[in-house]
């Protein structure tokens, strides 16, 4: 179960940190742009510029984020505070296959030192480490040192977002209200594989319209991506 | 901005609680395929899993926005297919936006 295809056993080094670090820059004009954006959206939905901070360094993930920033509408009564959890973990259900893929490379390593390297993955720090795992490394400095980077850049950045957004007077006329659908979009054109594999968005577009219509609340995006992605289990069966 | 506004209880709150369901997906993944075996069903789940939130999340805003936002949204995949730039596309997108109210449409 943990033996490693690629033989060594996962060690940490300092200059795996570095190389983590230097593999992520890439990835830092992107992160800056989202950063931006869940800032400003933030500040226009009256979460403070302290309470964003908090939560781009303990959630630590622009999707999520963004995602609950379109429930996040004060009043925060428990039920939409679960809704909130129930958002999040969705988007984040992701994060389980990746960090599924680091079983083998991380599973020899002791608990304490392999939990706290992960709760820093994102999907650039996973496609770095799969990218340097592919080409025959072992070193799990990768991971924590392209995580780091990138923990160092958005916690500032979505802070800076929001001081910006803050000084807009007039969001809609900047059409700052539709940025997160904007955004979400452009992500999702490049994943973009065809029809077939577009039914599963289909399904899901289906449903959070009718929940929506039906159930009060943002149970709507939660139902809609569970339907779509159990859609998406079943769809390559019935060819 | 006085200090006793810096953070309130239920943003604290809602916060937490984003952050357990994150670290939950972080570690559980890892977990999991230690003590599990993940089928190839459950991998075609998660695979159509991130489209699938886009579009249950972004359709029903966009229905309840209206013409500007369709045309943001025309905007934004138009240019993302002629150019795959993604910073191009958002700025293009946002920009439909501005001119389609500007226009009073």
């Amino acid at each position: 179960m943990h033996s490693d295809p690629n033989g060594a056993c996962a060690q940490w080094t300092l200059k795996g940190l570095a190389r983590g670090a230097r593999d992520a820059l890439p990835i830092v004009p992107p992160t800056l742009v989202f950063a931006m954006a869940l800032g400003t959206v933030a500040a226009q939905k009256g979460v403070t510029v302290f309470e964003l901070a908090l939560m781009s360094g303990l959630v630590f993930g622009g999707a999520a984020q963004l995602a609950s920033m379109e429930a996040w509408n004060p009043p925060l009564t428990l039920s939409l505070i679960v809704t909130l959890a129930m958002i999040t973990a969705v988007v984040n259900m992701r994060l389980l296959l990746m960090t599924a893929s680091f079983r083998p490379w991380l599973g020899g390593l002791p608990a304490w030192q392999s939990y706290p390297t992960l709760l820093l993955t994102t999907d650039a720090s996973w496609l770095i480490a799969e990218k340097y795992r592919a080409e025959g490394g072992s070193d799990a400095s990768i991971l924590l040192g392209s995580g780091l980077l990138l923990w160092f850049v958005w916690v500032p950045a979505t802070a800076a977002g929001h001081v910006i957004g803050a000084m807009i007077a007039e969001p809609q006329r900047f059409g700052l209200d539709q940025v997160m659908s904007i955004f979400f979009v452009a992500m999702l054109v490049p994943l973009w594989r065809g029809m077939r594999r577009a039914i599963p968005w289909a399904v899901a577009g289906a449903v959070a319209l009718i929940v929506q219509k039906l159930v009060p609340g943002y149970w709507y995006m939660i139902t809609g991506a569970l339907a779509g992605s159990i859609a998406g289990g079943f769809i390559d069966e019935s060819k | 901005m006085n200090p006793n506004e810096w953070f309130s209880g239920p943003a604290i709150a809602a916060i937490l609680g984003m952050t357990a369901m994150t670290y939950l997906m972080r570690a559980g993944g890892f977990w999991l395929m230690g003590h599990v075996p993940i089928t190839p069903r459950v991998r075609r789940m998660l695979d159509a899993l991130p489209g699938s939130v886009v579009v249950a999340i972004v359709l029903p805003a966009v229905v309840k926005s209206g013409l500007s936002a369709y045309a943001g949204i025309v905007g934004v995949i138009a240019m993302m297919i002629a150019t795959g730039n993604q910073f191009l596309a958002i700025g293009f997108g946002v920009g439909t936006v501005i001119l389609v109210r500007y226009l009073g449409l």
